[in-house]
C-alpha cells in the first residue's frame, strides 16, 4: 500500500522531541475546561453526548417495558408521557444533532484538511460550553416535574395545558441551537480557510462534504427554531395569542415554524452519518470511491431541497391540499440525491477488498437499514398512503430505521474506525463483531415490528393500547433488550480497550486521508509540519491496478 | 369488541370504506417498489460482502471511480417511480378530500378525553359513531380545546381536529358491523384512552338508531341509566366505589363532599347540575379539574333523568 499523501515529516513518536500527545500533553482538569484544542473539544463532546445517549437509551428501555402489557406495567400515564418526551428531546437535542459535528467533526476536520485547528478555537469552546448549559436546563425538568408535550412541543397543550416544566426545556433547546449555529459557523469558515497546500475541495475527504452541508443547515435553519420556541415562550408566559386559537392565534401556523427548523434538523442528524459511511466503506474496501462528485453534490442538495419540504409533517393537519401536494411532490425529489448515495456506495463495494472489521460491519448493517428507512419514507410521502400511516407506529419505526438504523450505526462505525486515532488503542474486534450482531439483531426485532403495528392502526404516544396489538409490543420490547445489551457489549469494548487495548499505529487500516499520517493519538498541532496534499483521498490502488 | 381493528391482510386493517380501497392499492404500488429495491440494495451489498470478501493484504481493487452512464441511469429511472408514485398518491389524496355533495353530515366534536358527535336532527351521542351503510358521510370536525385527530383505521381517515377551525373527513362505509375510532395527536394524559365505538348500521337500521336517540318517552330513571351509559359517564365514575378520574356515584346523592378549595357541600339536585354543566366549578378535593361541560348536550329533561337515576343508585 503505497502512502499517496505526502507529508514532510510524519511526527511518529509522541515523546519523540516534536512535542506530546493531546491528551497527555497538558494535564489536571482546568486544562481540559480551558483548552481549545480541537481534538479535546471533540472528546468532551464524545463523553457528554454518549452520557445523553445512555440516557435516553434507559428511558427507551423503561418505556417499552411500560408497554409491554397492554394497561399499566411499571408507571402511570403521566409519568409514561413525561418519559417518552424526555427520550425525544434528549436524543435528539442532546445526542444526534450534536453528537457526529460535535465529536467527530471536531476531532477530525481540522486533521483532514491538515490543519492546526478549527478557525475559531475559543468559539469552539464556547459551543461546547453552551451544549452543556443548555443541557443542564433540558435536564432540570427531570427534577421539576418533567414535560409531557413530546419533543415537538406541540400548542396548544404545550402553551396552555400542561402544567409540565415547558419554559425550562424549551429555553435549553433554544441555548443548544446557539451551540448549533456556532459550530456549524467554525466548520465553514474552517473548511473554507484552513485546507492544507494542495488540498482541492474535490480532494477533501466526502465526510467532510456532508459536513459542510450539514454546517450550512444549522446555521441556515436553526434561528427559525430559536425564534419558534421564543415565541412559545412568550405565548405560554405571557398570552400574547400568536398560536392559541381562543386569543385568535394558529396552532398549525406553530407547525409550520417548528417543522421548517425540524425537517430540516432530520439532515443535520443524518448527513454526517452518510459522510462517515464514505470513509468507512472506501478505507475497508481499499477501493476508490466511487461516484466522488455525485455523493458531494448530493449531500448539498439534500442540504438545499429539505428545506423544502417540511409540510409533509403536516398532511393531516388541516393545511390546504395544494400545499399538501406541492410537499409531497418535493419530497419525492429530496429522496433522489439519497438514493443516489446508496448505489454509489454499493458500486465502491463491487470489486473491492472488503474486510470484516467492526466498522465495515456497521457500515453494512447501515446500507441494509438505512435502505428500509428511506424506502419507507416513500409510503408516508404518498398522500394518500400517509392519511393512513401518519401519526402511528410506522412512522415511529420509519424514523428509528433512518436516525438509529442510519445515524447511530454510522457514528458507532465511525468510532470505531477512528477509536484507535482518538485514543491511541485498538480494540478488541471478537466484542466489537458481538456488539455489532446484537444491534443489528436487536434493532430490527424491535422496530420491525413496529411497521407491522403502524400499518395494523396503532398510533403513537399511547400509554394504553387495543389488546390485539400485544403480542407485536412484547416482541419489540424484547428486542430492545438485545439491543440494550448489544449497545452494553460496546460500551464494555471500549473500556477494555481503554485499559488495555494494544498500542495504535499511525495508520491501522490503510486509510489515505490525512488523519492517517498523524500520529495516533495526534500531537497537539497535529502535524509537525503543514502537509502538502497531491492526491485525492481515496486513490487506492492506483499504482498495481 | 375483542379485536375491533380487523385484519385485512398481513400488514393492513379490513377495508372498510370504499376509500380503503384506493389507499390500499396506493400502499402495494409502494410496497412492490420498496421490496424490490430492498432485494436490490440488501441483495447486492451481501453478495459483495461475501465475493469480494480482504483474501490477502495484496488484493487488487477496482480503479474504476465513476461511469456517467451508470449514474445517470439509475438516478433517472428511480426519479421516474418516484414521480409517479406521487401521482399515485395525490389521486387518493384528491378523492379523500372532496366530500360528494349528496353525503349525509355529522359534526365531531374532540375534547380531552371524549368524542361528541352530533346529528342533523339534533341527536347527540358520545363516544359512539352510528354511520349508514353505503352512504357517504361527512364528518365535520372541531375542537373544544387543544389538536386531536380523527382516526378510523378500517376505513383509512385521519384528520387532525384543530381548535379555531373546522376540518372534516368523509366516507362511504361498506359492511354493517363495529370499529373504532381513535385520537392519532398527543393530547395529553387520556390521549390513549380517547376512543368511540363507530357502528356501521344498515340503512333502516340506521334510521331506528336515530329515533330510538331521542328516547322521549321513557320514565325518568331509565332514560337517566341509559343516558349515564350513552355519555361514557362510567368512564371516570364507578357505581360501585372504585376510584377512577373522578368520584364515585355510589351512594352519591345526598352526601358531604369536601371541594378543592376546602368547602363543603351536599350533592343535591343544584349541585349534579352545576358539575354537569360548570364541571371546573366546583371540584371534589383529590380529583384533577378534567371532566367536560356537558352544556348545550344535555336538554333540561336529561338532566332530570340524569338526577333522578343517580338517586337511585345505593
Amino acid at each position: 500500500m503505497s502512502q499517496t499523501v505526502t507529508t514532510l515529516d510524519v511526527n511518529t513518536a509522541p515523546d519523540g522531541g516534536h512535542g506530546t500527545d493531546y491528551i497527555r500533553a497538558q494535564s489536571g482538569i482546568m486544562s481540559w475546561l480551558t483548552t481549545v484544542d480541537h481534538k479535546r473539544i471533540g472528546l468532551m463532546y464524545l463523553i457528554s453526548t454518549f452520557i445523553a445517549f445512555a440516557m435516553g437509551g434507559v428511558f427507551a428501555l423503561i418505556l417499552r417495558l411500560e408497554l409491554l402489557t397492554p394497561k399499566q406495567t411499571i408507571m402511570s400515564a403521566n409519568t409514561y408521557n413525561q418519559m417518552f418526551t424526555l427520550h425525544g428531546a434528549v436524543m435528539t437535542f442532546l445526542f444526534i444533532i450534536p453528537s457526529i459535528p460535535g465529536a467527530l467533526g471536531n476531532f477530525l476536520l481540522p486533521i483532514m484538511i491538515g490543519a492546526k485547528d478549527v478557525a475559531f478555537p475559543k468559539l469552539n469552546l464556547l459551543s461546547l460550553y453552551l451544549y452543556w448549559i443548555g443541557a443542564l436546563f433540558t435536564l432540570s425538568s427531570l427534577i421539576t416535574g418533567g414535560i409531557d408535550t413530546g419533543w415537538t412541543f406541540y400548542v396548544p397543550y404545550s402553551s396552555t395545558v400542561t402544567t409540565t416544566s415547558v419554559l425550562s426545556v424549551t429555553f435549553g433547546v433554544f441555548i443548544l441551537g446557539f451551540s448549533s449555529v456556532l459550530t456549524g459557523l467554525n466548520f465553514i469558515v474552517t473548511m473554507h480557510k484552513l485546507r492544507a497546500p494542495g488540498m482541492g475541495w474535490y480532494k477533501m475527504p466526502l465526510m467532510l462534504w456532508a459536513i459542510y452541508a450539514t454546517s450550512i443547515v444549522q446555521i441556515l435553519a436553526t434561528p427559525v427554531l430559536g425564534i419558534t420556541l421564543l415565541l412559545l415562550i412568550a405565548e405560554r408566559a405571557f398570552h400574547i395569542g400568536i398560536f392559541d386559537p381562543a386569543l385568535g392565534g394558529d396552532p398549525v401556523l406553530y407547525q409550520h415554524f417548528f417543522w421548517f427548523y425540524s425537517h430540516p434538523a432530520v439532515y443535520i442528524m443524518i448527513l454526517p452519518g452518510m459522510g462517515i459511511i464514505n470513509e468507512l466503506i472506501s478505507v475497508h474496501a481499499r477501493r476508490r470511491i466511487f461516484g466522488y462528485k455525485a455523493i458531494a453534490f448530493s449531500s448539498v442538495a439534500i442540504a438545499l431541497v429539505g428545506f423544502l419540504v417540511w409540510g409533509h409533517h403536516m398532511f393531516t393537519s388541516g393545511q390546504s391540499e395544494f400545499a399538501a401536494i406541492m410537499f409531497s411532490f418535493l419530497t419525492f425529489l429530496v429522496a433522489i440525491p439519497s438514493g443516489v448515495k446508496v448505489f454509489n456506495w454499493i458500486a465502491t463495494l463491487w470489486r473491492g477488498s472488503i474486510s470484516y472489521s467492526a466498522p465495515m460491519l456497521y457500515a453494512l448493517s447501515f446500507l441494509i437499514l438505512f435502505s428500509i428507512g428511506g424506502l419507507t419514507g416513500i409510503f408516508l410521502g404518498m398522500l394518500s398512503v400517509d392519511l393512513h400511516l401518519h401519526d402511528t407506529y410506522f412512522v415511529v419505526a420509519h424514523f428509528h430505521y433512518v436516525m438509529v438504523g442510519g445515524t447511530v450505526i454510522a457514528y458507532i462505525g465511525g468510532l470505531h474506525h477512528w477509536w484507535p486515532k482518538i485514543t491511541g488503542k485498538m480494540y478488541s474486534e471478537r466484542l466489537a463483531t458481538i456488539s455489532c450482531a446484537l444491534v443489528f439483531i436487536g434493532f430490527n426485532v424491535t422496530f420491525f415490528s413496529q411497521f407491522i403495528m403502524g400499518s395494523r392502526g396503532m398510533p403513537r404516544r399511547y400509554y394504553n393500547y387495543l389488546d390485539q396489538f400485544q403480542p407485536l409490543h412484547a416482541f419489540s420490547t424484547v428486542g430492545s433488550w438485545i439491543l440494550g445489551l448489544g449497545f452494553l457489549v460496546m460500551i464494555i469494548c471500549f473500556i477494555k480497550s481503554l485499559r488495555s487495548g494494544a498500542p495504535a499505529p499511525a495508520n491501522p487500516w490503510g486509510g489515505l486521508s490525512l488523519e492517517w499520517t498523524t500520529a495516533s493519538p495526534p500531537i497537539t498541532e497535529n502535524f509537525v509540519r503543514t502537509p502538502i496534499v497531491t492526491k485525492g483521498a481515496y486513490d487506492f490502488n492506483t499504482e498495481n491496478a | 369488541m375483542k379485536n375491533p381493528i380487523e385484519l385485512g391482510s398481513f400488514w393492513l386493517p379490513r377495508q372498510g370504506s370504499t376509500l380503503a380501497e384506493r389507499i390500499d392499492s396506493a400502499w402495494a404500488a409502494a410496497y412492490w417498489v420498496s421490496v424490490l429495491f430492498f432485494i436490490l440494495v440488501a441483495g447486492a451489498t451481501v453478495l459483495f460482502a461475501i465475493k469480494y470478501k480482504r483474501r490477502s493484504e495484496r488484493d487488487k481493487t477496482s480503479p474504476i471511480d465513476h461511469s456517467t452512464t451508470v449514474e445517470v441511469v439509475w438516478t433517472l429511472i428511480p426519479l421516474a417511480i418516484v414521480i409517479s408514485l406521487f401521482f399515485v398518491g395525490m389521486r387518493g389524496y384528491v378523492h379523500a378530500s372532496v366530500a360528494p355533495a349528496e353525503a349525509y353530515e355529522i359534526n365531531a366534536t374532540g375534547e380531552m378525553y371524549l368524542w361528541t358527535f352530533t346529528y342533523p336532527d339534533g341527536t347527540t351521542t358520545v363516544n359512539e359513531l352510528a354511520v349508514p351503510r353505503g352512504r357517504p358521510v361527512r364528518i365535520i370536525l372541531s375542537s373544544k380545546d387543544i389538536l386531536h385527530a380523527f382516526f378510523i383505521p378500517e376505513f383509512r381517515v385521519k384528520q387532525d381536529v384543530v381548535p379555531g377551525s373546522y376540518t372534516s373527513v368523509w366516507f362511504e362505509a361498506t359492511e354493517a358491523r363495529e370499529t373504532v375510532l381513535l385520537c392519532a395527536e398527543y393530547c395529553g394524559s387520556g390521549h390513549s384512552d380517547m376512543m368511540a365505538t363507530v357502528k356501521v348500521l344498515e340503512p333502516s337500521d340506521f334510521d331506528k338508531w336515530l329515533e330510538g336517540n331521542n328516547n322521549s318517552d321513557l320514565p325518568p330513571e331509565e332514560l337517566g341509566k341509559l343516558l349515564f351509559a350513552k355519555r361514557s359517564c362510567a368512564t371516570c365514575h364507578s357505581l360501585d366505589g372504585t376510584r377512577i378520574q373522578g368520584p364515585s356515584l355510589k351512594a352519591v346523592f345526598g352526601r358531604e363532599e369536601e371541594l378543592a378549595d376546602g368547602a363543603k357541600v351536599v350533592v343535591d339536585e343544584n349541585y349534579i347540575r352545576e358539575s354537569l354543566f360548570n364541571p371546573g366549578g366546583q371540584v371534589v378535593r383529590g380529583y384533577p379539574p378534567v371532566m367536560p361541560s356537558f352544556k348545550g348536550l344535555l336538554k333540561d329533561k336529561e338532566v332530570d333523568a340524569l338526577i333522578a337515576y343517580l338517586k337511585t343508585v345505593k
